[in-house]
């Protein structure tokens, strides 16, 4: 496994992220009377680094463990071995009340906007909530970082007082990134952020994402399966394959010269040069890059359980 | 750009439903106008209600007043319908066995719905062995004839309505449990409520601010179905002498002293009987008509 981690961000700033060995496995334990129970290993012994300002792009097929990873680095779901340092606390060791603290400053924007906000509170106070249960703010003073926030991210006074259903995917997108910003934290993790938008509106919600890292230099862990967008956004890359990293490095470095194997393959997958050519071609995660006829049956056991999750 | 085009249909609902008022709302009653059977059950428990209300203004004569020498009279001028064997006028007691009633089901669905549905949302949401063994004990509670299980609380706490309505409550506590739990696990898998945990709300706040309103359509539906359950066992255990004791007036009251003279008066044993099965048809037809109005709605948004 190629690790360049050390070579590119170097020691001057402390990483914002750092995961090493971090597993989760799911399935049942086996017992007495279930000894080979199924069992799914969906991120096995990965290590990460996130610096300060950076975006580091989390790439792979459909199933390979990419979400499980976003989740389990906000301690979303509890990781069965590994340490995660996330803005210099041991994320896996923080009591529920420090937990709730530290998702003021490591949170997270889902992949469907259209889900990931309740239906029935108004958009103003899904953007103010955050910034609520993390208390001692006052009423006025909340709505009004809000109000700013909703203009900040492009959408106008006229929106705060709908709800959810009253809007389209990418201004829904533009309140959950809203809402994220509120407690001003310093790393998001970004699971497949426009995957549900329609391509006019990825890029307008991709470049609010990266204007938004430049004003306040934030950090991302930006996961997609769309390696063209990854490449656009990351500055370094790790490529996850079956639960496990197989390649990290720099952006330019990993997409020009891919040292694996696996990921030469999942490049010769991006169907097509043009975006028209693009448009009606299968995503890559619908069609895994031709794998061992050995390894298909795990792989397909994998997509299996993992989706859902994502 | 789709950003920009916002859909008319909603814009204009956004304007009908008002600023504050939640869309679900909104377009459930205008479901429910839309169902002759809802509507009709809705104005009739209004009507039910002031009765209830009302039922000393309305009622023609004091319902306690005895008057041995007009014991027996068939309904006509003066006792619209009729006086039973204590001479009291059957009418004044109809309207003020509506109140006594509607009081008496309030408190026993009142009762199961706030032990039922905590138990429910943090069974459901917390899930694990505490969820198992809960979930095992209102089984066993379901199994359970439910005519022996108010006839044992009556035995243990003594008659009475009050004690009636807290056996009935008893009985009805798993039906809240058990939707309580179902919705809650439904509606805690919505990606909404991790981007909730996501953005550092407790639990507490999830259980209240996100998921309770999420349950509250399904738990509707039960609390009018239930009210008309709660009727029928009020007018069963009194009939049987386990709820209410005279001279307090309610329906199954009035049916079982009705029944010691149903030879000779038989209209006696009518308005009761009347006024039980309007407030059973009124309250699960809004039940029904509440099922279909709170539906899975197709997505608009999307």
């Amino acid at each position: 496994m190629t690790n360049d981690i050390v070579s590119t961000s170097g020691h001057a700033d402390e990483p914002v992220l750092t995961v090493r060995g971090l597993t989760k496995t799911y399935g049942r334990r086996p017992t007495w009377y279930r000894r080979h129970p199924h069992r799914l290993v969906a991120v096995n012994g990965i290590d990460l680094e996130v610096g300060p300002g950076e975006t580091l792009g989390l790439v792979g097929e459909s199933g390979a463990g990419k979400s499980t990873v976003g989740r389990l680095v906000l301690r979303l779901i509890e990781p069965d071995a590994g340490s995660i340092d996330l803005l210099g606390s041991d994320i896996t060791t923080l009591r529920r009340e420090e937990l709730r603290r530290m998702r003021a400053r490591a949170t997270m924007v889902f992949q469907d906007p259209y889900t990931s906000l309740d239906p029935r509170m108004t958009i103003l106070d899904s953007i103010a909530e955050p910034l609520l249960v993390q208390g001692g703010t006052g009423r006025s003073e909340r709505y009004d970082k809000a109000r700013s926030l909703v203009r900040r991210v492009g959408l106008n006074d006229a929106h705060v007082d709908r709800y959810p259903y009253e809007m389209s995917g990418g201004q829904l997108q533009r309140v959950a990134i809203a809402r994220a910003l509120i407690t001003d934290p310093a790393f998001i993790v970004c699971d497949e952020p426009v995957a549900a938008l329609d391509v006019s509106t990825q890029a307008q919600v991709i470049n609010l994402l990266q204007d938004l890292q430049a004003e306040r230099g934030i950090s991302y862990l930006f996961i997609s399966h769309d390696l063209r967008l990854v490449r656009l956004v990351a500055d370094r890359v790790s490529v996850m394959r079956r639960g496990e990293v197989q390649e990290t490095g720099p952006a330019d470095r990993v997409f020009e010269a891919p040292e694996h194997a696996y990921t030469r393959e999942l490049l010769a997958a991006i169907p097509g040069r043009t975006p028209r050519a693009r448009r009606f071609a299968a995503p890559v995660g619908a069609a895994p890059a031709a794998p061992e006829p050995a390894t298909g049956p795990a792989l397909a056991s994998a997509e299996e359980v993992v989706a859902p999750a994502q | 750009m789709p950003e920009q085009s916002m859909p008319e249909q909603s814009v204009a609902q956004a304007k009908t439903a008002g600023r504050r008022r939640s869309w679900r709302r909104s377009r459930v009653m205008r479901r429910l106008m839309r169902n002759p059977a809802a509507l009709a059950a809705m104005a009739t428990l209004v009507i039910l209600t002031l009765i209830a209300i009302f039922a000393n203004v309305l009622a023609p004569h004091d319902p306690n007043h005895v008057d041995l020498q007009n014991r027996l009279l068939a309904p006509g001028a003066g006792h619209l319908l009729g006086t039973d064997e204590l001479g009291r006028d059957v009418l004044s007691r109809v309207l003020v066995a509506t109140r006594v009633d509607l009081l008496a089901s309030l408190q026993a669905v009142g009762l199961a719905l706030v032990v039922g549905v905590p138990l429910g949302l943090l069974a459901g949401y917390a899930g694990g062995v505490g969820d198992a063994i809960l979930s095992r004990i209102i089984d066993a509670l379901m199994t359970l004839p439910p005519l022996m299980l108010a006839v044992v609380v009556v035995a243990i706490l003594g008659p009475g309505l009050r004690n009636a309505m807290i056996a009935i409550a008893v009985l009805i506590v798993p039906s809240f449990y058990r939707v309580a739990r179902g919705s809650t696990q439904s509606v805690a898998g919505e990606l909404y409520i991790e981007s909730a945990r996501a953005s550092g709300c407790s639990s507490w706040r999830i259980l209240w601010r996100h998921i309770l309103p999420g349950i509250a359509p399904p738990l509707l539906v039960q609390i009018s179905f239930s009210a008309s359950v709660v009727i029928v066992a009020e007018a069963s255990l009194s009939f049987l002498g386990l709820g209410a004791r005279a001279p307090q007036a309610t329906w199954g009251l009035m049916l079982q002293e009705a029944t010691a003279s149903i030879t000779t008066s038989s209209y006696l044993i009518y308005p009761p009987i009347v006024m039980v099965a309007i407030t059973i048809l009124a309250f699960s037809q809004l039940g029904d008509g509440l099922r279909d109005a709170l539906g899975r709605q197709s997505n608009e948004g999307k």
